[in-house]
């Protein structure tokens, strides 16, 4: 599989909802280098699944751009892709027909769609299920094949939203370990949406806290650890601290503001 | 052993083994009890003085019809004008149905607008178009085209929406995101996915059409299953006319089959038709 990464660059990310009052998140710069893994984190509704689906192109910013390697995002591509909160799978189709849907969608030739796929369907130690129905499978088998749909695209961009919030402790510990694995050795960024500090310190080069409302980038700390990590390893756990006092300060960051209106 | 599990698949089953096996078995048992009931009728329809002259009615010269309309051609015949009609007139109700159902299962303003609408005109007797019909088209044929078409447009129509008002909104979303293109989105994701549905739409209106068909072929054409059936009638030949009945529920049975093997086959649910 011959990936590689891409620079990307944020600058001035600005959006609102046409059909809500305020802006979700406003003014927002991040910038990115090949093959890092950075994690966005923040709690629930300050703008970070948003950020996430405008950098797929699924969603249009009201101002500012995104690039990657100097090109503007302007909507989905296979260089692109996202990994959802749950596997969103096409039931009437098998493991491998699920991988490869990308591929077709992109005209390959079949030739090209057999041995991505089956490469693919490797990487996420699913051979033996390829020719099962994804119904068949569990949760985190589903989450498998969605990573592999992903990986098949040869992605320079990897955008993950909570991609594993909905499975048990043990697969998307696994999980976390794999893909992390997988997108050092292939050499693709991944931008990571999640309000798990475990997983950003376990997955991520780097983390960004987002906060505020409207949403902007309030704290950013390097995870400068040695693979594979371990939960239980005093500098995970140092970093961990770190990043939770962070969060902790990010979550406090509009109070004063709050306080000083309602004095 | 518990008398439960002596009691799944019944008696059929001990013998056969098999559950294809068990359910076919069935089904020959159900219809042989209806022939037995059929031949049961003719025998007392033959010996009553009062009703001897609708013996013909019974199974053994329904049977014995049926030979007879196939050596003439006539079964044939009355089945290709009938089944053309049918099935042109189902093939218009997919083509203006199915499209229909999926703008109106993806687009909410026109399923606003329009379901009062459809929903007034479903309640139409399709029957009841038949002057109408007469009027617009120049042939009996094109009125009775006419008549299936906007009988069985309305299943087809109404499946197809309830199909797509299922579907997932993130599968959308996930085909996007992997560069499907509108028409991709339709062939790969819409089309697999209300599959199931779509065939149902088409097996009721089948139902539908079938039952219209008859009536409407009663009326001023000179071919097909309902014309033949009026023909018997009107010259006493009652075997016949049974056989033609007979020909009637076979054909769609056969018909009905089909779409459940159709359904079962792009069924993704679980459990099938």
């Amino acid at each position: 599989m011959a990936i590689r990464g891409t620079n990307i660059k944020i600058e001035g990310l600005t959006h609102r909802y046409r059909s809500r009052s305020g802006v979700t998140f406003n003014r927002v710069d991040l910038e990115s280098p090949q093959g890092e893994a950075l994690a966005i984190i923040g709690r629930s509704g300050c703008g970070k699944s948003t950020l996430l689906h405008i950098v797929a192109g699924l969603l249009k910013a009201s101002e500012g751009s995104i690039k990657l390697d100097g090109n503007p995002i302007d909507g989905p591509s296979p260089k692109w892709v996202m990994m959802f909160q749950a596997p969103h799978l096409f039931p009437w189709m098998t493991v491998k027909q699920n991988v490869g849907v990308g591929l077709t969608f992109g005209n390959w030739s079949r030739a090209t769609i057999d041995s991505r796929v089956d490469e693919a369907i490797r990487l996420v130690e699913l051979q033996d299920f390829a020719q099962s129905n994804v119904q068949d499978l569990s949760g985190g088998q589903q989450q498998r094949v969605a990573l592999a749909r992903s990986l098949v695209m040869e992605p320079e961009l990897l955008l993950l939203d909570e991609p594993f919030s909905a499975l048990d402790a043990f697969t998307r510990s696994s999980l976390q370990h794999d893909v992390r694995a997988i997108a050092k050795r292939l050499g693709f960024n991944i931008i990571l949406v999640t309000h798990d500090i475990d997983e950003a310190v376990i997955m991520a080069d780097r983390a960004v806290i987002m906060a505020g409302s409207p949403g902007n980038i309030v704290h950013e700390l390097d995870v400068d650890l040695p693979d594979p990590r371990d939960r239980g390893d005093p500098q995970v756990q140092k970093l961990r601290a770190e990043l939770m006092d962070s969060f902790q300060e990010a979550a406090n960051y509009n109070k004063p503001k709050a306080a000083a209106l309602a004095g | 052993m518990t008398g439960e599990a002596n009691y799944t698949g019944g008696v059929i089953s001990r013998f056969t083994g098999h559950p294809a096996l068990t359910r076919f078995a069935w089904g020959v048992a159900g219809v042989g009890i209806l022939a037995t009931l059929w031949f049961l009728a003719g025998v007392w329809l033959e010996s009553n003085s009062s009703t001897a002259s609708f013996a013909a009615f019974g199974l053994i010269p329904t049977l014995e019809a049926i030979p007879e309309l196939l050596a003439a051609g006539k079964l044939q015949a009355a089945s290709a004008a009938s089944g053309y009609r049918l099935g042109l007139g189902l093939l218009i109700a997919i083509v203006i149905g199915v499209p229909i159902g999926i703008v109106m299962g993806r687009v909410k303003w026109f399923q606003e607008y329009s379901n009062s609408a459809f929903q007034f005109l479903r309640m139409i007797s399709p029957l009841s178009w038949m002057p109408l019909a007469v009027l617009v088209f120049a042939t009996w044929n094109g009125s009775i085209i006419f008549l299936i078409a906007i009988a069985s447009v309305w299943p087809v129509m109404f499946a197809t929406a309830a199909g797509l008002a299922k579907i997932d909104p993130n599968w959308f979303k996930v085909a996007r995101n992997l560069g499907a293109t509108p028409l991709q989105m339709l062939s790969n994701v819409i089309m697999p996915a209300i599959a199931f549905d779509v065939f149902s739409g088409i097996r009721l209106a089948l139902g539908v059409a079938w039952i219209v068909l008859v009536p409407a072929e009663y009326l001023g054409v000179t071919s097909g299953l309902g014309y033949a059936i009026e023909d018997a009638r009107e010259t006493l030949t009652y075997n016949h006319l049974t056989a033609l009945v007979l020909t009637i529920g076979v054909i769609g049975y056969v018909l009905d089959s089909i779409l459940v093997v159709l359904i079962n086959r792009y069924s993704w649910q679980r459990g099938g038709a």
